[in-house]
């Protein structure tokens, strides 16, 4: 058995079609079988509430008198985009205000221009003959524009991997704040409600499929930006009018140190054809698995600790190496919930009616890392070879002498083997040396806990070793944990000796 | 009851809470203390009917005393529960109920603060 379109259609304009939600399902497949789901249910409402920082907004002002063609433009201090012509803008979510930083972005200029709030329009020309005008300023309402259309290029990831935090410092990210020693779990995403999560091959969902976006009646565009359903992470490219939109279905947020977002509402009504929609849209949280990444390595490629379910990370708390460790989501379950809910009654009601794509989404496609045709600058690049180091069984005066001679801060410490066990700078051998007591050996005095570098690190890497861990060098070791080079703050400075900075 | 009890160590460093304990004989409660070389912050917990005489006694003492009505508290409006706030308290006051609602037990709450930076929409308060 299958259903048409048209079928399904006409069921909601009589207002006869069974309407259910992606959370609803896996119920309804257990309890009536395949056949008897597809039999019974014609739509399936998708929702999903998360933070979707790439995101924005077209706005076109209308005409001034006189007219300018508007260069650099701003909303509330917060900058839009000035490459397109005259009067027409690109607000970007995670554009962050001149004067408030992260407290306030593109994002919060989105909600306010939807909450009924006045912004004010800043911008400046060089003044052309049919331009004339150089500057010009005024408070504006969203009912004051002639078009306000959100248009996102990356929108509901299928899912999104779960982040921890090795390290011993706590992390400021996109996936929110990440306590030391893996001391929490944050993730994202609606599983179960998810939209593509429901329509992994990607049948349904595709250019010119209505949706809900933020309150307003959307439409998918086409695969988003860096879709990788190969690797199950797709993504949708949507658009909906700003003017439709409410408050409840889209919020700005910041994620404290890593700055803007916004939180979309976004649903997506799937017609039940077949067997294998009804398969697709029974998944379950279970189902659905993602990796935990350690966000403690700060790489393309981070470390995966282990796959972990949605209804895992939904359960409060997971375990990682025999320990529980507590989970936060940062998607709200129950807005993505609300959603779904919205959307349904939209379809029942006959307000929403379905269609199939006009152009379908590659459903197989991977990702592609950036292409770097030059590399950054490398540790080697700039580390100082001219190491001293000292034995850990020297006296503290030799150090010191080691220290005048060498021309150096810091005393890289190694063992009889040649291994680094330890640091000691011209502060410790001071205090030492002012406070004299027991110490007389570079061990008595030495810092054990070293932070190192290695001769392939970026060195913007190296230099976030330096600022959180509040130190002035960082030894450069071997895959033996040898001693090669030291890279001090002073070596930073090579930087801009015109070798990297052109 | 929960007090917040800051006091200067500028004249010496007396052992405030100590002495409030053996003049009082009121078993406290610290839950949190930050004391430094000049200044000490504790916020310590007390059986309500005791409360008048520790406070006074302390500020006896010297220390200013403010007596805390509410925990961390949510704006409502603002709050999306999504549940960032959940996994970073060390004392495990916030939690999502089965609609997926957050829930705060107040009375956990050691008012350290932790959870206003992660949460993505501002919605935490410190009641001072």
């Amino acid at each position: 058995m299958h259903k048409t379109i048209d079928q399904i259609n006409e069921r909601i304009r009589d207002g006869t079609a069974r309407v259910v939600t992606a959370e609803e399902m896996p119920a309804i497949v257990a309890e009536l079988g395949e056949e008897g789901a597809l039999k019974e249910v014609d739509v399936v409402t998708t929702g999903t509430f998360g933070a979707m920082c790439s995101s924005g907004a077209f706005l076109n002002f209308g005409h001034a008198e006189p007219p300018i063609r508007m260069e650099r433009i701003w909303l509330n201090n917060v900058e839009a985009y000035g490459g397109l012509a005259a009067v027409d803008t690109y607000i970007g979510a995670t554009q962050q205000s001149d004067t408030r930083e992260e407290q306030y972005g593109g994002a919060h200029v989105i909600e306010d221009l939807v909450s009924g709030k006045s912004v004010e329009l800043r911008a400046s020309s060089r003044g052309t003959d049919c331009y004339p005008r150089r500057t010009i300023t005024t408070d504006l309402l969203l009912e004051n524009l002639n078009q306000a259309i959100m248009c996102n290029p990356r929108n509901a990831y299928q899912r999104y991997n779960a982040a921890t935090n090795s390290t011993e410092h706590i992390l400021h990210t996109y996936m929110g704040v990440l306590l030391p020693n893996c001391g929490n779990v944050s993730f994202s995403g609606a599983g179960v409600l998810n939209p593509i999560s429901n329509d992994p091959k990607l049948r349904l969902i595709g250019s010119g499929v209505p949706i809900f976006l933020c309150g307003a009646q959307g439409m998918v565009i086409g695969e988003g930006t860096q879709h990788s359903p190969a690797g199950g992470f797709g993504t949708l490219m949507v658009t909906g009018d700003l003017k439709e939109m409410s408050p409840d279905y889209l919020r700005a947020a910041t994620m404290t140190g890593y700055g803007v977002t916004l939180y979309v509402g976004l649903g997506i009504p799937l017609p039940v054809l077949d067997i294998d929609v009804v398969r697709a849209t029974a998944v379950r949280d279970e189902d659905i698995f993602v990796d935990l990444l350690d966000y403690g390595v700060p790489s393309r490629s981070r470390p995966m600790l282990r796959k972990v379910s949605y209804a895992e990370l939904r359960s409060g708390a997971i375990e990682l190496n025999g320990e529980e460790i507590r989970t936060s989501s940062l998607s709200s379950f129950r807005k993505a919930r609300e959603v779904a809910m919205e959307l349904k009654r939209r379809v029942e009601s006959g307000a929403m009616q379905l269609a199939l794509p006009t152009r379908l989404i590659d459903s197989k496609k991977p990702v592609k890392s950036m292409h770097e045709s030059t590399k950054g600058p490398r540790v080697l690049d700039i580390m100082d070879r001219q190491v001293v180091s000292i034995g850990e069984d020297e006296e503290i005066r030799t150090a010191a002498k080691k220290l005048l001679k060498g021309d150096t801060n810091h005393l890289p410490v190694i063992n009889s083997d040649n291994i680094l066990v330890g640091i000691v700078t011209t502060f410790d051998i001071s205090k030492a040396v002012a406070n004299p007591g027991k110490a007389h050996l570079v061990k008595d005095i030495m810092r054990t806990k070293v932070i190192t570098t290695t001769p392939d690190e970026a060195v913007d890497i190296a230099v976030q070793k330096l600022e959180k861990n509040n130190i002035s060098a960082l030894p450069v070791v071997d895959g033996e944990n040898h001693v090669i080079a030291l890279l001090t703050a002073m070596d930073l400075g090579k930087l801009f000796g015109g070798r990297w900075l052109k | 009851m929960k007090l917040l009890v800051t006091f200067s160590r500028k004249k010496g460093s007396k052992p405030i809470i100590a002495q409030v304990v053996r003049d009082t004989g009121v078993l406290i409660n610290v839950e949190r203390a930050i004391i430094d070389s000049s200044e000490g912050e504790a916020l310590i917990d007390v059986p309500d009917d005791q409360c008048e005489l520790v406070r006074n006694t302390m500020i006896n003492l010297g220390a200013n005393v403010h007596t805390l009505e509410h925990g961390i508290s949510v704006n409502e409006s603002e709050c999306i529960d999504c549940g960032a706030c959940v996994s970073i308290c060390p004392r495990e006051v916030f939690s999502l109920d089965s609609h997926w609602k957050l829930q705060l037990a107040e009375e956990k709450c050691v008012i350290c603060g932790k959870c206003i930076e992660a949460c993505p929409q501002q919605a935490l308060t410190l009641p001072i």
